[in-house]
């Protein structure tokens, strides 16, 4: 299904239905950012503080230990830099 | 629609006028004929005058028209304290008649009418109903009297028909079928017409 | 099957006879004897229904949109300020194209407050993307139920079977009704292509319609009412096959010759048809248009049926506040602008029947008389009019 601001009315689905899961990844608000957090992993303890601070869910974990943020939705609001006790996110005009 | 009988119940809120005209819908109902039952309703508070109606027709289609009754061809009056209050033979067809609960005769009743100059009948049906069913429910000899007096439905018929659907509604208390077929048959008998 | 109930009962025999899935409800006068017979149905075991008591009418319809999305068939009921109070959740049913069947049961939409005839309820939400369909009397209460879904269900709107309040919904009238498999073969299993509990295809229902969409969806949407239309006649055609009863957008009475009419909906059309078969017998032309669909509108069938008559009533039994005429009369005149001026019929707008003012007879004995003057004057002298109100000069008494 590929429906989008050019579709034409008999196009659209009858009822506005939408037939995929999770559609809202097709969305990459990464580009709303201005400002880019960047990660220092020396500096990171792994306390994963940032990771349910972050309100995009852009900060990916794997076996216990978070790895870099994804861009594709991050959108640079900052918190993750703010509630880090160790000095590991920085954000960067890029 | 120019075989229609029309008949306008009047009562208080609580004295079941509107079920006597729903029976009276029901009975004509199941001698084949067009019926419409409706009571004319507001707010309902207990002890208020009511007004309920029956359009009976032989066969056809029936009547198609959804308006109250203002040219009734009988009047039924659950409750003679009405008779005070409320014009009830405003628009009754002089060759009709009005049928009224009460012990007096029908040319005492006659006085509080207003000058009505088709038949007036009435029946004790509260004292009926008191000695048949040991309760003040006019209803059901009203209901006896108006078949009585309008001869909408055959009388026999009538009477076969309402045992039949008693004993279905009060298969485990005989004594009800009983009570309410007695307080039909006196009614119909005890009924004056003047 | 001879039998007799009320309007109120017929509908929930109807109800009963399909056993859908789910009813949500919440009871207001005149409607409340619905769920009321109906929930004895359940309490019965006659039926599977799933019924859920809500506290609110707002509730009670988004019970019904969550089950119909969930694929379930939903019904509900309810008249007046109930409806009045589901009014946002009209739409979101409509546009989800949920094809939930609602029967209302009218009465005025306060105030003051009366809980009394009146089609200010239904009418207020006529734009709302429901289908509408109403009925003269019992028998086409009961009738119109049964059309309903296949209609809904087809098109993928959301239906209102509509009676009146009091007049037919509590008035014990003779009924045919069809036997049960009749019904339920009639109306068939639900059987949704897209539903939320289809386990294999995710689904999400009522997104938010940005801009860029919004109107596309409008169009989908008036372009299955426009459609509605087709499956309404192709339904009514296959009830008649089973039922011998034949129903169209609008019912037509006396209309052939007919040189005055009156055009209006409801339990009133009966009463409008005494009298023109009274006043026929006086040599009188008169006739009777029913509106029995109002959504979609039958432009085209009151274009047809009024080319030609000499003078027209059209009467609306809610008030419009257009200055102009009630919805009735707006939107018929809308439909007769483009016969030619020779064919156009001098119309006026008639506002009758507000909050269980009676209408006789000899109401509509006086409305004819009227027309009859009208035409003969050859000019409408006063648009709009209402009837029966005291000391309302420019209206009709009767």
């Amino acid at each position: 299904m590929n429906i989008n601001e050019q579709s034409k009315w008999y196009e659209l689905t009858t009822g506005a239905e939408i037939f995929e899961p999770a559609t809202s990844r097709e969305v990459k608000t990464g580009e709303w950012r201005t400002r880019t957090p960047v990660f220092d992993k020396e500096k990171c303890k792994q306390c994963l503080l940032c990771v349910p601070f972050c309100p995009d869910v852009s900060i990916p974990v794997e076996r216990g230990e978070r790895l870099e943020t994804n861009l594709d939705y991050c959108k640079g609001c900052g918190i993750c830099a703010k509630v880090c006790s160790f000095g590991a996110i920085t954000m960067e005009e890029l | 629609m120019g075989n229609t009988v029309e008949i306008r119940w009047h009562g208080r809120g609580g004295q079941g006028a509107k079920t006597a005209c729903l029976l009276l819908a029901d009975a004509a109902f199941n001698s084949g004929k067009q019926v419409q039952g409706f009571p004319e309703y507001g707010p309902e508070r207990m002890g208020a005058p009511i007004t309920a109606y029956n359009r009976i027709s032989e066969g056809g289609s029936g009547s198609s028209v959804h308006s109250n009754i203002y040219n009734p061809d009988f009047v039924v009056v659950v409750d003679e304290t009405l008779l005070k209050s409320v014009d009830v033979t405003a628009g009754l067809s002089e060759n009709g008649a009005i049928i009224v609960n009460s012990r007096k005769s029908p040319q005492e009743v006659r006085r509080q009418l207003r000058g009505y100059k088709g038949k007036v009948c009435t029946v004790d049906a509260g004292s009926i109903s008191q000695e048949t069913l040991g309760r003040n429910i006019p209803n059901t000899p009203m209901l006896a009297a108006a078949v009585e007096v309008s001869h909408v439905i055959d009388k026999d018929r009538f009477l076969a028909d309402m045992e039949g659907s008693l004993r279905h509604k009060f298969a485990s208390k005989p004594q009800v079928v009983e009570g309410n077929m007695r307080a039909l048959r006196m009614s119909m008998k005890q009924l004056k017409v003047g | 099957m001879r039998d007799r109930m009320s309007g109120n009962e017929a509908v929930a025999f109807a109800m009963k006879q399909i056993d859908p899935d789910v009813m949500g409800a919440f009871p207001i006068t005149p409607s409340t004897e619905i769920p009321q017979y109906f929930s004895k149905y359940i309490a019965d075991g006659e039926v599977h229904t799933e019924f859920v008591a809500v506290e609110s009418e707002h509730s009670a319809m988004s019970t019904c949109i969550g089950a119909s999305a969930a694929g379930a068939r939903a019904i509900t009921a309810t008249s007046s300020a109930g409806l009045a109070y589901m009014w946002e959740l009209l739409y979101v049913a409509a546009s989800s194209r949920l094809p939930i069947v609602m029967a209302v049961v009218n009465r005025a939409l306060t105030g003051p407050i009366n809980i009394n005839n009146d089609h200010s309820d239904s009418m207020g939400c006529r734009d709302s993307g429901w289908i509408q369909i109403y009925a003269e009397n019992n028998q086409e209460v009961y009738d119109n139920y049964i059309q309903a879904m296949p209609v809904a269900e087809h098109c993928r709107l959301p239906i209102m079977i509509c009676q009146d309040g009091f007049i037919t919904s509590h008035a014990v009238e003779n009924i045919e009704l069809l036997e049960d498999e009749q019904v339920r073969s009639f109306v068939g299993e639900y059987d949704p292509e897209h539903y939320l509990l289809k386990k294999d295809e995710p689904l999400a229902v009522g997104p938010y319609g940005i801009s860029p969409y919004y109107m596309e969806i409008k169009k989908g949407q008036a372009e299955a009412m426009k459609e509605s239309r087709t499956r309404i006649y192709e339904v009514a055609e296959a009830f008649a096959k089973i039922s011998g009863r034949s129903y169209g957008m609008i019912e037509e009475y006396m209309m052939d010759d007919a040189d005055f009419a009156v055009v209006l909906i409801g339990s009133s059309a009966g009463t409008a048809k005494a009298a023109a078969h009274g006043l026929r017998e006086a040599g009188i032309k008169a006739g009777v248009i029913k509106v029995r669909v109002f959504r979609p509108f039958p432009w085209e069938e009151l274009r047809k049926a009024l080319r030609g008559v000499k003078a027209v009533a059209v009467m609306d039994k809610s008030e419009g506040f257009s200055g102009w005429g009630g919805p009735l009369f707006a939107e018929t005149r809308a439909a007769l602008y483009d016969l030619e001026e020779s064919a156009r019929p001098l119309l006026q707008s008639l506002v009758y029947g507000l909050g269980g003012r009676d209408v006789t007879v000899s109401t509509f004995e006086a409305i004819y008389e009227d027309l009859a003057r009208t035409a003969e004057a050859g000019t409408v002298e006063h648009i709009y009019r209402h009837v029966g109100v005291r000391g309302d000069e420019e209206g009709i008494q009767g």
